[in-house]
């Protein structure tokens, strides 16, 4: 291999290290504990033991990059059985931290492979969709790529992690782009809307509200002699859902979930219980105003109002700190990155390598939009993390090891056939 | 659209966010108040209140500490409530009650328990507080008066309203601000500025520091001393006259417009409005609307003036030229007009000049000169305004502009006025219906001290300074120019002596001569002014107000006065005999005319005040 075709995308890394930089400092100002500046290595410290993953990860990305490209392929189906069964052995060595099985323990240094599950299940999913007789068409096809994506999903569920395994949803993305028919989005967003729609008013007036619609679209069409029947089943089976998702929130769902869903869509308004994060960290970010307080200056990250501030809820510190500005920023800057891997996407050869890209572009945008979301308070809790951002190795990790190896096979894309 | 539905996405997903941060950081500014009220505790440091002098140099106000039981309920263990509500003295319900409210209030922070213990009570409990855990005692500062008199003048402090914290930032609640006299009007002086503290606090309401390592914190700036212009031993002595009366006593400085005295019976004492005492005592006054103690008669009963605005007539008359000082008119028990009108006078010699008529008090030869004043001019319109120009020169008809917080302008009426009320120009009105103005009564109206400035004008013959309580500042003379420069009336100089002889000789031969003070040439004025109320929706008259101006010494004039007793009766009864003790008290310190300070302490007007509300038939003006 020449090394002339090896050519880094730099302006992803410049990116990259950015929002590190950023999201280090942001976790430096939410975790000191008095107005002393403190030493930054102090490994006795949140943001001294961050610092350390930080330089850890750039060892990562230095092998990542250093491994050949073809290595990812070849072997991706066996990273994913190695995946999912670091997922099934936290049965039986995981530790219990805040009643999720999350977490492998080795003395005082723990590690959660779901985060790493993500970039395996990626590389496997494209593995698997990039086979020349693999055509998304056809059903059995699609369900093989729904068992790659269900099985860590279930894995996850049973820790129980509901947040991490929602991110895989975002696999539905790459998918389409190779071809899954559109009626998996349309199911999707309809699930979604009638499940807000069942929330806020109820199972019967979604269903009298589907039944007008219905009737009103088959009256618009009834020149083009529509099927009755399909009019029929749509709404029956809408309706049924409506139902099954009263029945599932009231029943089956826990009383904290139900407690976030009502907060978010305001049916319920808890400001010293459930939506206690909400609020405070809404109240932290509205204080910065154009230009914020000024890094170490918030008051209400200082005064630790809004809980895991160095974790989730990291982005409360940017808006606190930086105001306006700061957050346009840090959003302009996740956006530009994903528009770039959306650019590099597009201009790879081969189509595991193009399958891949679209993987971590949804796994990417999915925690940005649900984490930023939550944080100001326009999705119901979900505890996931801002990428590059939040505290926390495994995720860091997580997130350097998805992004490179996609540069990585950018970078030999001319090279790889 | 395969390929696009990601970049949308991103796109949308990203402008969502910001759309929403725009609105929690732009748009929503209350989280930012949310922020300041959770996160940052403001602690205030208040300066100790300014004194109050009496012109001598009496100290007349200070500060006390008091204490406040306060409690923090999560705090408390159990304890002997039996022996606690005993050295409080309160009931077994009062403090499970308040024990209730300060624990829904907040269980964290301090809650008063008992308000404003006095020193002996703090000094028998402190022993005691250790054994109460969760209770502590927190100093405060109230007022301390070293005088029981001039209530009116001093005024009170009270806790700020929602109203006044809604108007002024400077106020949070709980804060204490002047409400009345002086108090109320140097409420900034006083008060000092108070200091504040920024303390950056954790969720758990724990202080963790000073905010931005105190950069915003100001130190507090102590209240002014004030020196006002009160004489204490007047004012004790003025009061103490007017016991067992209603009326009001201005005493004026006429050199330098400084209030000497300004009494208002029934009064109070200013210590009934501190502490513990404040509530029920407030309550007693506020709702004494019979008697109205909290209302200042001196500065606010509108009246009119009667007989001593006769002396603002006749300088106006001769100001115009329409009369000399040797002129004479006549009386024949009072004075003809017009087809039908006549004014009655009581007997005394006829015709009489400028002088005697002033001494007599004749109600013809005012009407007279009078009607020549605003005769003179081609309309009556326009001679009713060139006359309300002289009167208002002197003070009357307007706000004074005195610094007390409170005040009445009083009536002086002018051709718009008259051409309102005969519906002008359907109908014509001339002097003579205007006539009653000439002896102080019809349209007029006055306060007692406008009254007091008018006379103090006279006395200086033809200026004055605004009536002013305060006089100086931390030591510092006052520099308002409102109060240190010299306001001219209408009238020549050389018009004012032969006013002021005339009443000289109301004590050397006329309406006074009983209430002569051998060694102190006093000129003054009765008055006697009719009055009327309703019982019952019927007009009732009612015995006459008694009223007296005056100054002294005639030639050097250090006082004047001017006294107003309701329901007195004739001028000299009870205003005069008031107003000569005040002038002889001011100016010599000590009584020698005794048989009238006795005559006016041991009479009551008591009687005559309950007469209207006996509801039984009563007689008047004996």
């Amino acid at each position: 291999m020449a090394k002339s075709v090896t050519k880094f995308d730099w302006f992803s890394i410049l990116l990259y290290l950015l929002l590190v930089a950023i999201g280090w400092v942001n976790i430096y100002s939410a975790s000191i504990e008095d107005s002393q500046l403190g030493n930054y290595f102090d490994l006795s410290r949140i943001y001294g033991r961050q610092l350390l993953w930080i330089l850890m990860s750039i060892l990562l990305v230095v092998v990542t990059l250093s491994i050949e490209a073809k290595f990812y392929e070849r072997f991706s189906s066996l990273i994913y059985l190695f995946a999912v069964l670091s997922l099934a052995g936290l049965f039986v060595f995981g530790k219990t931290i805040a009643g999720q099985t999350a977490w492998y323990s080795f003395g005082s240094f723990s590690i959660q492979p779901a985060e790493f599950v993500k970039a395996a299940t990626a590389l496997a999913l494209a593995k698997y969709v990039s086979g020349v007789d693999v055509n998304l068409e056809k059903f059995s096809h699609q369900l093989r790529c729904f068992i790659i994506i269900g099985i860590p999903i279930i894995l996850i569920m049973l820790q129980p992690d509901p947040g991490s395994a929602l991110v895989y949803f975002a696999f539905i993305f790459p998918l389409y782009r190779e071809g899954l028919p559109g009626i998996y989005l349309w199911v999707g967003l309809v699930s979604i809307l009638l499940f807000i729609t069942t929330l806020v008013f109820s199972a019967a007036t979604v269903s009298i509200a589907v039944v007008i619609l219905a009737l009103m679209i088959f009256l618009i069409n009834r020149k083009r002699r529509p099927s009755i029947t399909r009019y029929f089943l749509v709404s029956a089976v809408c309706i049924g859902f409506s139902f099954s998702v009263d029945f599932v929130f009231n029943n089956l769902f826990k009383q904290h979930h139900r407690d976030r869903f009502n907060i978010v869509l305001g049916l319920e308004s808890d400001l010293k219980g459930a939506g206690y994060n909400t609020r405070q960290s809404e109240i932290a970010i509205g204080s910065g105003n154009w230009f914020g307080k000024g890094w170490t200056e918030g008051t209400q990250t200082k005064g630790n109002f809004v809980p895991e501030q160095h974790t989730d809820y990291i982005f409360s510190t940017v808006g606190e700190e930086w105001g306006f500005v700061g957050s346009l920023t840090v959003i302009a800057l996740f956006v530009a990155l994903m528009l770039r891997l959306l650019f590099m996407a597009e201009r790879q050869k081969s189509q595991f390598s193009r399958m891949y890209g679209y993987g971590v572009i949804g796994i990417l945008l999915l925690h940005f939009g649900v984490n930023i979301g939550m944080v100001i308070g326009i999705l119901p809790t979900v505890g996931i993390p801002l990428p590059f951002f939040s505290y926390g190795g495994s995720g860091l990790w997580a997130f350097t090891l998805l992004l490179f190896i996609f540069i990585k096979l950018d970078a030999e894309r001319m090279a790889y056939w | 659209m395969r390929k696009s539905l990601l970049f949308i996405l991103i796109i949308v997903t990203g402008l969502v966010l910001l759309a929403r941060l725009y609105y929690l950081q732009i748009v929503d500014t209350s989280l930012v108040i949310h922020s300041e009220n959770n996160a940052i505790k403001k602690q205030y440091d208040y300066p100790q209140r300014g004194f109050i002098f009496d012109r001598n140099g009496e100290l007349l106000v200070s500060n006390q500490p008091s204490y406040d039981v306060m409690v923090i309920p999560q705090e408390v263990k159990p304890f002997d409530t039996t022996e606690f509500i005993s050295i409080l003295n309160i009931t077994e319900e009062q403090l499970v009650e308040r024990l209730d409210r300060a624990k829904i209030f907040s269980p964290r922070l301090p809650s008063v328990v008992v308000p404003q213990l006095t020193k002996d009570e703090y000094a028998y409990l402190q022993e005691k507080m250790r054994k109460y855990e969760g209770f502590y005692i927190q100093k405060r500062s109230l007022r301390e008066y070293h005088t029981s008199h001039g209530a009116n003048v001093l005024g009170y402090i009270a806790e700020v309203n929602q109203k006044i914290i809604n108007e002024n930032p400077y106020y949070i609640s709980g804060d204490l601000i002047g409400r009345a006299g002086v108090e109320s009007y140097y409420e900034e002086l006083l008060r000092g500025v108070k200091g504040v503290k920024y303390i950056q606090k954790d969720r758990f309401n724990k202080d963790i520091g000073p905010y931005k390592d105190g950069i915003y914190d100001t130190l507090p700036e102590k209240g002014k001393d004030l020196t006002i212009t009160i004489d204490g031993e007047l004012q004790a002595y003025g009061e103490k006259l007017m016991e067992n009366k209603r009326g009001g006593i201005v005493a004026l400085e006429p050199a330098t417009g400084e209030i000497l005295a300004l009494v208002t019976a029934p009064s109070y004492d200013p210590a009934d409005l501190v502490g513990r005492k404040r509530s029920p005592n407030f309550t007693r006054l506020y709702y004494d609307t019979i008697a109205r103690p909290l209302y200042d008669r001196g500065l606010l009963a509108e009246y009119p003036p009667a007989s001593p605005f006769k002396v603002i007539t006749g300088l106006i008359a001769l100001q115009e030229g329409v009369t000399t000082p040797t002129e004479r008119f006549s009386c024949r028990m009072g004075y003809s007009y017009g087809r039908r009108g006549f004014m009655r006078c009581h007997v005394h010699p006829s015709p009489l000049g400028l002088v005697p008529g002033i001494s007599y008090s004749c109600n013809s030869y005012f009407a007279q000169v009078y009607r020549r004043t605003i005769e003179k001019y081609p309309t009556p319109q326009q001679g009713m305004d060139a006359w309300n120009k002289h009167v208002a020169s002197f003070g009357l008809g307007d706000y004074l502009g005195s610094d007390l917080s409170t005040g009445r302008p009083g009536k002086i009426p002018d051709s718009e006025y008259y051409n309102q009320i005969y519906q002008y120009p359907t109908y014509k009105w001339y002097a003579t219906a205007t006539l009653s103005n000439s002896i102080g009564q019809g349209e007029v109206l006055t306060t007692p001290i406008q009254l007091a400035n008018m006379t103090a004008a006279i006395a200086n013959r033809g200026w004055f300074y605004t009536p002013h309580i305060l006089k100086e500042v931390e030591g510092n003379p006052i520099k308002n120019p409102e109060f240190t420069q010299k306001k001219h009336t209408t009238i020549d100089p050389k018009h004012f002596e032969p006013i002021v002889e005339g009443m000289h000789d109301v004590y050397k031969s006329g309406t006074a001569r009983f209430l002569q003070i051998p060694g102190i040439e006093i000129a003054g004025k009765t008055g006697t002014a009719e009055n009327f109320t309703r019982i019952d929706g019927k007009r009732v008259q009612l015995t006459d107000h008694s009223l007296f101006i005056a100054f002294a010494p005639v030639d050097n004039p250090k006082i004047a006065i001017a006294v107003f007793v309701e329901n007195g009766y004739w001028g000299s009864r009870y205003g005069g005999r008031i107003a000569g003790l005040m002038i002889e008290k001011y100016l010599r310190g000590e009584i020698t005319r005794t048989d009238m300070e006795d005559w006016i302490l041991s009479h009551s007007l008591e009687e005559e005040y309950a007469k209207p509300l006996s509801g039984e038939p009563f007689k008047i003006n004996q």
